[in-house]
């Protein structure tokens, strides 16, 4: 009976008397969550591997189509839980494009630059579990202590450190805080003697070299048949970056390289990672230099962005955009859209249909962990079951983008 | 006069073992302080003055703790395997000598349990004996990661040992004795040995780690791909006899290699007893040193460093320092 069940998993040709099955999964140390993994082993060596997920499964599609479109931005937050900002990017130019909505500089530069810092985030807590993953645990911690400086800097702006929804369709929530560029420019001056040091640690480490060079190789046009994206596609040599492709939120004003590997193993996936947290802090630094401290957040659409404080109190006209807007959302032009930005695990779009009113017909997440993950069996096959660890630390999955 | 000497067996077993848990005991506050330390992090600091009674509490709490079996396990073998290991680990350091002979009530008392003359043989016999305990209890646990840590743990003490030995040959060839004594002695008159005998000393620390399942060759218990390994379905005092084989496991390999190499209890000004305990707390350090900082190694690559560079290596140094003490070179 129970291995009817596995048949209906496994390729049969898989199984024999020599194999082995084994749950890896879903709760398991290094499964960044609750990916769970049917491993068939021959001794160590990995026959065949299975993902299966539906373990954090959230319904935010279908919950988005009972929300205005202001409230489902609350939602892309959970989704990708280590990169919010990138999913709010995706959400609010998808709409802002449907409603052909003109956004400040200065708020898209302030996009850019959350945009970027949660990259930096997302890439701080990856490069800390996979390196735990493959053994060495002190260096999670220093990463921890980073990416709690970038989390500060959100909460200077949002309020709240992991679910911000600061960027909202029109612009941002709020301007940006007394003594924000101050802060920010610390951290930008401290980061790269960190980045450092932690180059220091991995780099050239014979242990960590042997764990990543030659496993789990992706070639590229694999990456095509699977839809993969980001730093997984960029290793195997391929510049598809969207912030070059398709340039977003003024994305054309900045500069910045696009590392690529060749190789397409997790060595690769490990420095184009690596790599890319130099060129974002890059950014991160002109956008504080283009930023004023002070100046639009927001457009001044009454239609769309809440219209501020001291103009409601004075302001009839203000009041009824107000309670319009809180109440009973903005409508959307009938139609459907397609927009996507470059998230830390790659193409993180949205595609939304409208049927005119104030919630969305259809509300579609095209989130990038999704698609990297369904080459996880390419990844292990005749590998040994280390490396499906590290197979599934390079690809840099995070379940609330595959369950959503 | 025998029943003298009996009874100072006796009591120096008891004294043995007491240290042992009290080193173990504190090895890992040591460890987890330090790692704390090394991670940003505070560590245990909370129980009695600097997190000094944490030890008590953590045996109090693993005493306490249900004692589970999984149903389809082998009750005789599941049971037996944690004991082996205990017991294997503890009865290692029988052979050491902790200190110089010291002089009591008309006697010469040696700081050790047992001096057999071939000392260094069953030490190695028993840490070898040691590995059965983390195989069986794998395969009695009924679990498939217990079942991969078990294996892992046979694989690499086959790999280990071998180079292991081969590395302390230099040492005996060079004293002319395997009496651990002997040994310490023969530093006395002609220095000590980790100079002349680098080789194999390096060779004898990395697989010192090996044989105690430590990082970067924690592979039986490796947390991040097998759960807990071979002690994944123990729980209680049966998994606690694990932890304290291997921490008390650290503390042996660190005073063998003091002995063979760092001249055992010998140093200036102090009591020997505290030298060696100065000089095995140092290894200790650099063991939670390596566990804070390095990654682990693979199965296969682990097979391949043991039996293509250690072996190698072992050799070379066995046959160079055979070559030199025979007048040859």
């Amino acid at each position: 009976m129970a291995t009817d069940e596995v048949h209906g998993l496994v390729k049969r040709e898989a199984l024999s008397d020599e194999t082995m099955v084994i749950n890896l999964g879903p709760q398991h140390p290094s499964t960044h969550g609750v990916l769970r993994v049917r491993l068939v082993l021959d001794g160590e060596r990995v026959v065949d591997a299975q993902p299966v997920i539906g373990y954090l499964h959230t319904g935010f599609e279908k919950t988005a189509e009972t929300l205005t479109y202001q409230q489902c931005n609350t939602i892309t937050d959970r989704l990708d839980y280590l990169a919010p900002m990138t999913n709010n990017l995706a959400y609010v130019l998808a709409v802002e494009k449907m409603m052909q909505i003109e956004v400040p500089k200065r708020a898209q530069y302030i996009r850019v630059l959350f945009a970027e810092l949660t990259r930096l985030a997302s890439h701080l807590v990856w490069l800390g579990t996979h390196v735990m993953d493959l053994g060495a645990m002190s260096l999670f911690f220093y990463c921890m202590r980073e990416r709690e400086v970038i989390l500060d800097l959100i909460e200077a702006v949002a309020g709240v450190r992991m679910n911000p929804s600061y960027f909202r369709v029109g612009g941002l929530a709020y301007d940006l805080p007394d003594g924000f560029h101050e802060k920010a420019w610390d951290f930008v001056k401290d980061f790269p003697r960190w980045m450092k040091m932690y180059r220091n640690l991995v780099e050239g480490n014979p242990l960590i070299n042997q764990r990543l060079k030659g496993i789990a190789v992706l070639d590229r046009e694999t990456c095509y048949q699977y839809g993969v994206t980001g730093p997984n596609i960029r290793a195997t040599g391929l510049a598809l970056d969207l912030r070059k492709t398709e340039p977003y939120s003024s994305y054309e004003e900045f500069e910045f390289n696009v590392p690529t590997r060749t190789e397409g193993d997790a060595y690769a996936r490990f420095w184009v990672r690596m790599e890319e947290m130099d060129e974002s802090l890059k950014i991160v630094e002109q956008a504080l230099d283009k930023i004023t401290p002070r100046g639009e957040y927001a457009t001044r659409d009454r239609k769309v962005a809440l219209p501020p404080r001291d103009e409601i109190y004075g302001n009839m006209e203000a009041l009824i955009h107000q309670f319009k807007l809180v109440t009973a959302g903005f409508p959307v032009p009938a139609g459907e859209v397609y927009q996507a930005v470059e998230g830390p695990r790659g193409e993180m779009g949205f595609y939304i249909i409208s049927d005119g009113g104030p919630k969305p017909y259809r509300w579609r997440a095209r989130t990038p962990s999704y698609y990297n993950l369904q080459t996880l069996p390419i990844l292990c096959r005749d590998g040994l079951v280390a490396d499906v660890i590290t197979a599934i630390g390079s690809i840099d999955i995070m379940l609330g983008d595959v369950d959503k | 006069m025998i029943v003298l000497e009996i009874v100072l067996l006796v009591i120096k077993i008891i004294l043995l073992i007491a240290i042992l848990m009290g080193g173990f005991a504190y090895t890992m506050l040591l460890e987890r302080r330090l790692l704390g330390f090394f991670q940003l992090r505070l560590g245990p600091n909370r129980v009695g003055p600097g997190g000094l009674l944490q030890p008590i509490a953590d045996g109090l709490k693993m005493v306490l703790k249900e004692d589970l079996m999984p149903l389809g396990a082998d009750p005789f073998v599941y049971r037996l395997a944690p004991v082996i290991s205990l017991f294997t680990a503890l009865c290692v350091d029988a052979v050491i000598p902790f200190g110089a002979p010291i002089h009591l009530f008309g006697l010469t008392v040696t700081l050790d349990i047992a001096n057999p003359s071939i000392g260094l043989l069953i030490a190695f016999a028993f840490s070898s004996l040691g590995v059965y305990g983390l195989v069986l209890g794998g395969w009695a646990s009924q679990n498939k990661y217990s079942l991969l840590g078990g294996i892992r743990a046979s694989a690499q003490i086959i790999s280990y040992e071998l180079a292991m030995g081969l590395a302390v040959m230099g040492v005996l060839m060079t004293t002319h004795t395997a009496n651990l004594e002997g040994i310490v002695l023969y530093q006395k008159a002609h220095g000590w040995l980790w100079l002349p005998q680098i080789g194999a000393f390096l060779i004898y620390f990395i697989t010192g780690i090996a044989e105690t399942n430590r990082t970067p060759f924690d592979l039986p218990e490796a947390e991040s791909e097998l759960v807990a390994g071979y002690h994944t379905e123990y729980s209680g005092m049966r998994f606690a006899s694990y932890i304290i084989a291997e921490y008390i496991n650290m503390i042996t390999v660190s005073g063998i290699a003091v002995t063979l190499f760092f001249g055992g209890w010998l140093g200036p000004w102090l009591p020997p007893i505290i030298w060696f305990f100065i000089k095995i707390g140092i290894f200790l350090f650099i063991f939670i040193w390596i566990r804070a900082t390095l990654p682990r190694f693979r199965y296969d690559q682990l097979m391949n460093f043991g039996w293509k560079v250690l072996v190698p290596a072992a050799l070379i140094y066995f046959l160079g320092t055979a070559a030199f003490v025979s007048g040859i070179l």
